[in-house]
């Protein structure tokens, strides 16, 4: 159990697909003009994400090497499509608002992004459970971004409008804006040091800068770097070493069987 | 003979200007424009000039202090793009809008991308075209003597003719600093007299929109006269175009550059939707600078043959 939790976390927290792997940037910057249309796009992408990475994953012995680009376009696609057709059925008004946006899930990097990452290397539950935690993440992401353009740009929470319309700040709306609060929540993520795949390490507290490329130049930058390559061939050898004495023991049992067939 | 005598590595021709001086200068040149606004569109147009030059100072010294570096605000290049965002300003803008405009123009563009030399695009201009964007309304709803009107570039644009001696002087609608052409010159006319700017940019700059409003827009020396008087061309092509940070060295490419504006000014102003495009087209031509720099980059002594 604790391994599906660990996909969710990974999802949403350490690997969040806005903040810190900066996938699917095309639906981030273009439908995060509102929280309402941020979540249904998220949302929507969950869904898809869950059941490609499922289907990908049960057939990812079936599905040859050669051609499995094409045959996860076609699984994702018939996904996408299944979405559309409900969005438009039982909520047609995030489907006008979604617009184009919705067909290109399709090509979504996230989707495929998983796919190829997770999907085809690992069982179906896991798979399932890394797309639900993917999705939640872009999610998360997107309903931040759209939570602030939607209350600097149209002065409104959830539609709500709480702001007097003198003092909206338009560009917020627009694809400026869009870059803007993506900008600056990636960069508070960064000052925070939130728990990410980018974030701390262990090995940069081995470091005289910290790992803060900001403060670093020159001769310092040089030494850093030898460190860090130091640590690197350190860790090598200790694998290898680790590997030689695992063969040890494995030639040892070996040889005990041996001499117990003997006897 | 026999005193001993300092030898250094070169540069051994050193000027006396500093970032100081020179943006003291520029400041100066300006104050003409400036009190041109304040005698014209009163007291609330002086206020802004203030609030936006306090603003933008301000900004800096907080950001410094929370970044931990240098304290700057001493070279004065605070002041002048607070000044510049000023004179950008309609005179009877709500306070907050410029103050919103500073720190847009001093944290974003210029402090985050390293602080001054390192900003990509000319602060004020960028802070101004994003309040035109965000408040447009109030960013071009001009008042003069109590009554509201269209500025002349307005009125070409929708066919009418204007007065060009009433434009070269300043008695027409517009930004606190960008309407009198006379006071813009005595501050240019100062600057170039103090070796500051050069003529290339600014004087390619204005014939190229001359020549495009000639042959694209009307034949006639009225239009292609307000067209030069009008909107924020002078006040562009002197102050803002000519900025060291953003605008090509090589001399060839301060050719290419106002050449460049030229052409993005009149295609703004001729087929676009709106009246006036000096500031889009100086910050999309700030853009193109280091493109620039690299095709007109002269050759070395020695090696123009190859």
């Amino acid at each position: 159990m604790n391994k599906y939790i660990e996909r969710l976390y990974n999802g949403i927290i350490k690997e969040n697909p806005t903040f810190v792997l900066m996938l699917g940037m095309c639906p981030t910057l273009a439908v995060t003009t509102t929280a309402v249309n941020g979540i249904g796009m998220g949302l929507s992408t969950t869904a898809v994400l869950v059941f490609s990475n499922l289907l990908i994953s049960a057939l990812r012995k079936i599905i040859p090497d050669r051609v499995r680009i094409p045959a996860y376009i076609v699984i994702v696609a018939s996904l996408v499509t299944i979405v559309q057709l409900l969005l438009q059925a039982y909520i047609p008004s995030l489907y006008n608002s979604l617009g184009i946006f919705i067909p290109l899930i399709v090509v979504n990097c996230i989707i495929l992004g998983r796919a190829e990452a997770y999907a085809a290397k690992n069982g179906p539950v896991e798979s399932a459970f890394d797309g639900i935690g993917m999705g939640l993440g872009f999610t998360v992401g997107l309903t931040c971004i759209a939570l602030f353009r939607e209350l600097l740009g149209s002065g409104a929470v959830f539609g709500m409008e709480i702001v007097p319309e003198d003092y909206r700040i338009a560009i917020f709306g627009l694809a400026p804006g869009a870059f803007f609060v993506l900008a600056c929540l990636t960069a508070l993520q960064n000052k925070f040091k939130a728990p990410s795949a980018t974030n701390g390490s262990v090995s940069h507290s081995k470091l005289a800068c910290g790992g803060n490329c900001m403060n670093c130049s020159g001769s310092a930058c040089m030494s850093n770097h030898t460190t860090l390559e130091s640590l690197r061939i350190q860790a090598q050898e200790e694998a290898l070493a680790a590997k030689k004495a695992a063969l040890a023991k494995k030639e040892a049992e070996m040889k005990a069987k041996m001499d117990k067939t003997e006897e | 003979m026999n005193k001993l005598l300092n030898v250094s590595s070169s540069p051994h021709v050193r000027s006396t200007d500093t970032t100081q001086s020179i943006m003291l200068d520029v400041a100066i040149a300006m104050l003409p424009a400036a009190a041109f606004g304040v005698f014209q569109f009163g007291m609330h147009a002086l206020l802004v000039l203030i609030v936006t030059v306090a603003a933008c100072v301000l900004s800096e010294f907080v950001f410094e202090k929370i970044a931990k570096r240098k304290n700057t605000i001493a070279d004065m290049s605070a002041v002048v793009t607070g000044l510049i965002l000023a004179l950008n300003m309609p005179a009877d803008i709500p306070l907050w809008i410029p103050v919103l405009g500073s720190i847009f123009a001093i944290i974003v563009v210029k402090q985050l991308y390293g602080g001054l030399g390192q900003n990509f695009m000319n602060p004020a201009l960028a802070a101004r075209c994003f309040l035109l964007i965000s408040f447009t309304g109030k960013m071009s709803s001009f008042t003069l003597d109590g009554w509201s009107g269209a500025t002349p570039l307005a009125v070409l644009k929708t066919g009418g003719s204007v007065d060009v001696a009433a434009m070269f002087i300043g008695k027409i609608p517009g930004t606190i600093g960008e309407v009198s052409v006379i006071a813009l010159l005595i501050g240019a006319a100062y600057l170039v007299f103090k070796k500051i700017i050069s003529l290339r940019i600014p004087v390619t700059y204005i014939l190229t929109v001359a020549v495009f409003a000639f042959i694209f827009g009307q034949q006639d020396m009225n239009f292609v006269l307000a067209h030069i008087c009008g909107g924020g061309l002078i006040f562009g092509a002197f102050f803002m175009a000519t900025d060291y940070v953003t605008s090509p060295i090589t001399p060839k490419g301060q050719i290419v550059f106002g050449i460049l504006l030229g052409v993005l000014t009149g295609l703004f102003r001729l087929f676009g939707g709106s009246a006036e495009g000096v500031s889009y087209a100086i910050i999309i031509s700030n853009l193109m600078v280091p493109l620039i720099e690299r095709v007109t980059l002269p050759k070395a002594f020695g090696k123009e043959g190859k």
